[in-house]
């Protein structure tokens, strides 16, 4: 089995993000970037159906800066066979023309199955997978929470509003990957090794004018400094009513 | 994500392979995730996490530096360095875990044992199903080996060794032991002793204020037969068993910084978030002293390990010279260890904070693998040519 997936390096969830001077994108300057934290999960999975069937290979597909290649060697790491990094400038360009670029790369590659997180964290734009589904014309399950392959079919569980629901498909599909559908490996001293070896394919790539552009990105205002209500029993009406009437939280 | 961030003011990331960095981010999270969480119930029960031998196999830390052919991970030193800093960063106990199956057994099997050893021992230790110790302190010899009294007398069938050996990380833990005894005319030689062999036990030493997260043992050994398939071939001589501690205080070297590394982000953090008289303490002068003190030491020591690294990937880590980062940088990070308590206060004597038992465990890392005071006698012999204890 075939199975490509799609990474993205994004900014750690640890940094405190600045704006650049245009107010229209990040600062980068100082910012780790690891791989997307849901991307990890259609790692995982990817390198488990592999493994379960004993034969296959895990392509990562990344569209980026040519710093990107460092999360590419991160998947290669944790034992995906090799990788392809489309080397864009991704300053303007929106979910759309990333997804055409990927697509694709996509087609030639003609996987059986492509994995992708649920979205980044960094734009919560939770838009390439389906769009990639789309330009393929393939059948697209979300949020996967558990995924079985059965010859040319795919029974996923999803995550919807309080409870789970069970899609079926065929092959080719893509997924993407929600917490919970597995525990992501760490990368072993062997395979940070053996990835050295392996291949990353960089191809330049012009996208597509975007249709749709930010306009601009604002910091979410500060918290102002908390109140104490009292101390002590007495002070549990005076805070229920507080949260009631002027939190209008409960 | 979201794991330690580590200490470095010098930008020594920019010396460092993506292979490296990458070695040390996923012991880093290892750690994060796996160790830190259970490490305080641990070290106050004083128990070993056995739960985590398969993890730690899995990452592939043990005999790290051994070729992919005996089922190791292959690394070059700075990454093997790196990964014991994070892991000592965790605790001192789980490091000298890891260092005692690599360096102590794994390496003497792998530099002075036959090819049949190798093949038997070294992909089972790799993957934790065997554990190692390593035994060559006695009760009444550890800074002067050479005066061990264990023998090992040349038999028919093999070799008979009597005697005790103290102070083995390991001991009960272990299914193979390295052991070094003296054979005719006072030779010292090394064996490899399996867990169950006749008149072979280990008493764990308990009531330990220090590397509580860690077995320590006596090893007895009583009309103990070994097989003479069991002799390491090319383990002849102290120099053979100093060839083993020179690799392990090499990880040591690397490890201390792990703890100062912890033990100075809590002290940096808490002088950030605490305040007395209306403002952070960290705010204050004599808190910025020792902060620039130890972010100072800990950057030396740091560029210490990294040439020592450098050094031993062209073979030139001389024992002189790991001697002289071993040497500095367990005083440096108890002298941390220390200082960053007494930032915490009353908090730093409790088990919210890593400090205090940081402090406690680097107790022993300052006299185990060769005191402080012995690296002081042999880098004094490398720069005098005097010995001043033979």
């Amino acid at each position: 089995m075939k199975i490509v997936v799609c990474l993205k390096q994004v900014p750690d969830s640890e940094t405190r993000v600045k704006l650049d001077p245009t107010g229209k994108s990040l600062d980068s300057a100082g910012v780790s970037l690891v791989v997307n934290p849901y991307d990890e999960y259609a790692i995982e999975e990817a390198l488990k159906l592999k493994e379960a069937a004993g034969a296959g290979e895990v392509i990562i597909l990344t569209l980026g800066a040519s710093g990107a290649a460092t999360a590419i060697r991160n998947a290669l790491a944790m034992g995906a066979d090799r990788g392809i990094l489309l080397k864009a400038d991704t300053a303007n360009a929106d979910a759309r023309a990333i997804s055409e670029a990927l697509s694709s790369t996509i087609k030639e590659l003609s996987p059986d199955l492509v994995l992708c997180g649920k979205q980044a964290i960094d734009d919560d734009g939770a838009q390439v997978g389906p769009r990639i589904a789309e330009l393929l014309g393939w059948p697209c399950v979300t949020v996967v929470t558990k995924l079985e392959i059965s010859p040319g079919k795919v029974r996923a569980e999803r995550e919807i509003e309080g409870g789970i629901e069970v899609c079926e498909c065929a092959l080719p599909a893509v997924i993407t990957a929600q917490k919970g559908l597995n525990e992501p490996r760490y990368a072993s001293l062997k395979g940070i090794m053996a990835a050295k070896k392996k291949e990353i394919l960089e191809q330049d790539v012009t996208l597509s004018a975007p249709g749709l552009v930010t306009s601009s990105m604002s910091l979410p205002a500060g918290r102002s400094a908390g109140r104490m209500v009292g101390s002590g029993k007495e002070a549990v009406p005076e805070l229920v009513r507080i949260l009631r009437e002027e939190a209008r939280v409960i | 994500m979201g794991s330690f961030a580590g200490t470095d003011f010098y930008d020594l990331d920019s010396l460092l392979t993506e292979e490296e960095i990458m070695v040390r981010d996923s012991v880093r999270q290892f750690v994060d995730d796996r160790l830190l969480p259970v490490i305080e119930q641990h070290y106050e029960d004083a128990t070993f996490p056995m739960e985590l031998i398969p993890a730690m196999a899995d990452l592939g830390i043990y005999g790290a530096t051994l070729p992919t052919e005996y089922g190791c991970a292959g690394l070059g030193s700075v990454a093997y360095g790196l990964a014991m800093q994070e892991l000592e960063r965790g605790d001192s106990g789980i490091r000298s875990f890891a260092s005692v199956q690599g360096a102590l057994v794994m390496y003497p099997i792998f530099a002075y044992g036959s090819e049949e050893q190798r093949r038997k021992y070294l992909p089972r230790m790799a993957k934790g199903e065997f554990i190692g110790c390593f035994g060559l302190t006695e009760p009444d010899f550890g800074s002067n080996p050479g005066g061990m009294i264990t023998r090992a007398v040349e038999t028919k069938d093999g070799y008979l060794i009597n005697g005790a050996k103290m102070w083995i990380t390991n001991g009960n833990l272990a299914d193979v032991a390295i052991v070094w005894a003296k054979t005719e005319g006072d030779r010292i030689q090394g064996f490899v002793v399996e867990k169950g062999t006749k008149g072979y036990s280990a008493r764990e030493q308990k009531r330990k204020f220090s590397l509580r997260a860690s077995v320590t043992s006596e090893l007895i050994f009583e009309d103990c037969l070994i097989p003479k398939e069991n002799i390491l071939p090319e383990a002849k001589g102290l120099k053979a068993a100093l060839g083993c501690l020179s690799q392990a205080r090499y990880g040591i070297a690397w490890g201390a910084i792990g703890s100062a590394m912890a033990c100075y982000c809590t002290a940096l953090e808490y002088s950030k978030t605490r305040i007395q008289f209306d403002r952070p303490i960290g705010g204050f002068q004599l808190l910025q002293a020792e902060l620039a003190d130890m972010v100072t030491e800990i950057t030396k020591a740091q560029l210490l390990c990294l040439q020592l690294g450098r050094l031993k990937e062209r073979d030139q880590a001389t024992f002189p010279r790991v001697s002289m980062a071993k040497r500095n940088n367990v005083a440096m990070a108890l002298e941390v260890a220390r200082r960053s308590r007494d930032i915490l206060g009353a908090n730093g004597i409790t088990s919210e904070y890593p400090v205090m038992r940081h402090m406690c465990n680097l107790e022993s890392v300052k006299t185990y693998e060769g005191t402080h005071n012995i690296h002081t006698l042999i880098i004094g012999e490398a720069v005098t040519g005097i010995s001043a204890y033979r």
